[in-house]
């Protein structure tokens, strides 16, 4: 069979071609943001995919590392991304 | 002996489970699935976590399962009363 | 018969994975995708668990489906029913399509190639051999803040930034009305619990799944959560007191390493006998400082009077501040 690292690295280009694909397609800032964080999540999960070893190997750390790196700065960026949308939305209104 | 009375606890909680999820699809209005959804799901955990107890042989990690299983069933029933608390000021503000 | 049984179980977990990210990129309803959003969310901390990163799933609970959620679902509490057509013509749809599925199609032979021509070399094995010296015995910890303690560094300094921004440009989100005593009730006994958990979780990082970010997180929820059982108590923390508590993760990291630097030539560079206590503080201090960002990012803004520029008397209730008009 398709062997775990390839069936999952699959699965996070699929994640990262779907968010793209609505990051592409939509105007407004909340869907696009939505589908930006589903592309992070696909390139999270083609980075754990690689790392992973098999049952009895220990996982690669370093990509572990990273992806948690990875997972706070972008909740960060959503939040900074929010911020922006909001100010934007009030001065628009003025 | 043990691995099958395990077994059979997690398949019926799996049962519950999948029970309380087509209440979710197939119910036709809010409350009645919140209904099936809170008591569902709490059963199927409950067995679940049960089944998992037998499989577990340290004694401190079953203490763990059954204090997660307490706190998801009160975050299930404080959450599910929020919902219903929610939908009903909707309703209410309609007409 | 057990790698089958894998198989269908990986198999059925990509597939569940992939239709929620779809419909969460393509559903009309702004609330819908939010809440499909926090399910996905939810559903990758069960992926990371199965491709055994423990450390991650935890995270990934905690930050992606938790803080993430409470974001998103705060933004669009003004306007929960909109709707997200998009209006793009046919041929930008059909371009943006046939685009992506060649990008997509490439990667994929990428990634079969890279993997078949894969040497073998995992890195866990020279992280193994260096485990004694790094001063912990849980690998990601190692990695995370001794060998690539620089990288850590700078995302604590990215984590600030992006809390900067959000304090520069709003100030807080109106309060909600007083919810239902009920979430009152259960948010006096899950606080103090979720206080302990966080600390647990940084004590146990050192040799088990777990850390800072993981603490720091899970600390931003239990003040979210007082957030949301008590909307109109006045502010816990003296804004004084929650501007040390944001710079001191990054100021405790960088007086360490120049600790370092000025003992062993090298930037922090852990001396092996006192690395473990070093983390733990670093760990420490980050956590609370991850912890008041991720609040703070939450609220939306800046809480009242913080721009105060000398005395600030912040023991008047915000409700009466917003009566009174504003920060003076």
């Amino acid at each position: 069979m398709i062997s775990e690292q390839l069936l999952y690295s699959l699965a996070g280009i699929g994640l990262f071609g779907i968010g793209l694909r609505a990051t592409l397609l939509h105007h407004m800032l909340l869907p696009r943001l939505l589908a930006l964080n589903v592309c992070g999540a696909g390139v999270f999960l083609i980075f754990i995919a690689i790392a992973y070893g098999g049952v009895e190997i220990m996982a690669d750390p370093v990509p572990h590392a990273l992806v948690l790196t990875g997972i706070v700065v972008a909740v960060s960026a959503t939040a900074m991304a929010l911020a922006l949308g909001r100010r934007l939305e009030a001065l628009n209104d003025e | 002996m043990t691995d099958t009375l395990a077994m059979l606890a997690i398949f019926s909680g799996l049962f519950f489970f999948f029970s309380g999820s087509i209440g979710l699809l197939r119910l036709p209005d809010l409350f009645s699935r919140l209904h099936a959804l809170a008591k569902a799901d709490n059963v199927g955990l409950a067995l679940i976590a049960l089944g998992v107890i037998i499989l577990e042989p340290a004694l401190i990690n079953d203490i763990k399962i059954v204090i997660i299983w307490l706190l998801v069933m009160a975050a299930s029933a404080i959450s599910s009363h929020l919902v219903a608390r929610h939908a009903l000021r909707e309703n209410r503000n309609d007409d | 018969m057990i790698e089958l049984l894998w198989s269908i179980f990986d198999i059925t977990l990509v597939l569940i994975l992939l239709a929620l990210a779809w419909t969460t990129c393509s559903t009309q309803d702004v609330m819908r995708a939010v809440t499909l959003f926090i399910a996905m969310g939810l559903l990758l901390a069960i992926v990371w668990a199965r491709l055994k990163a423990p450390d991650l799933a935890l995270a990934e609970a905690v930050i992606g489906a938790g803080i993430s959620g409470a974001l998103l679902l705060s933004a669009i509490r003004d306007y929960p029913s909109t709707s997200m057509v998009t209006h793009r013509s046919r041929l930008t749809e059909g371009i943006i399509n046939s685009l992506t599925l060649a990008l997509m199609i490439l990667m994929s032979w990428a990634a079969w190639h890279g993997l078949n021509m894969s040497d073998g070399v995992r890195l866990s094995e020279q992280v193994n051999s260096q485990l004694p010296v790094s001063g912990v015995s849980n690998p990601v910890t190692a990695v995370l803040l001794n060998f690539r303690a620089y990288d850590t560094l700078l995302e604590l300094a990215v984590v600030l930034t992006a809390v900067l921004t959000v304090l520069t440009l709003n100030e807080k989100r109106a309060d909600h009305e007083a919810s239902s005593p009920l979430l009152q009730g259960m948010t006096r006994w899950l606080v103090p619990l979720l206080v302990v958990t966080s600390g647990y979780l940084l004590w146990v990082g050192a040799h088990a799944p777990g850390g800072a970010f993981q603490a720091g997180a899970m600390l931003a929820a239990a003040m979210i959560l007082l957030q949301l059982a008590y909307p109109s108590r006045r502010q816990a923390f003296n804004n004084h007191l929650l501007k040390i508590l944001l710079v001191i993760g990054i100021l405790t990291f960088m007086l360490v390493g120049l600790w370092m630097m000025s003992l062993n030539d090298d930037f922090l560079a852990f001396t092996p006998a006192w690395a473990g206590t070093l983390i733990l503080i670093i760990e420490a201090a980050a956590t609370v400082s991850i912890a008041t960002a991720l609040t703070l990012a939450y609220i939306g803004g800046r809480p009242i009077g913080w721009e105060g520029v000398g005395r600030e008397d912040t023991h008047r209730t915000n409700r009466s501040i917003i009566e009174n008009g504003g920060a003076e």
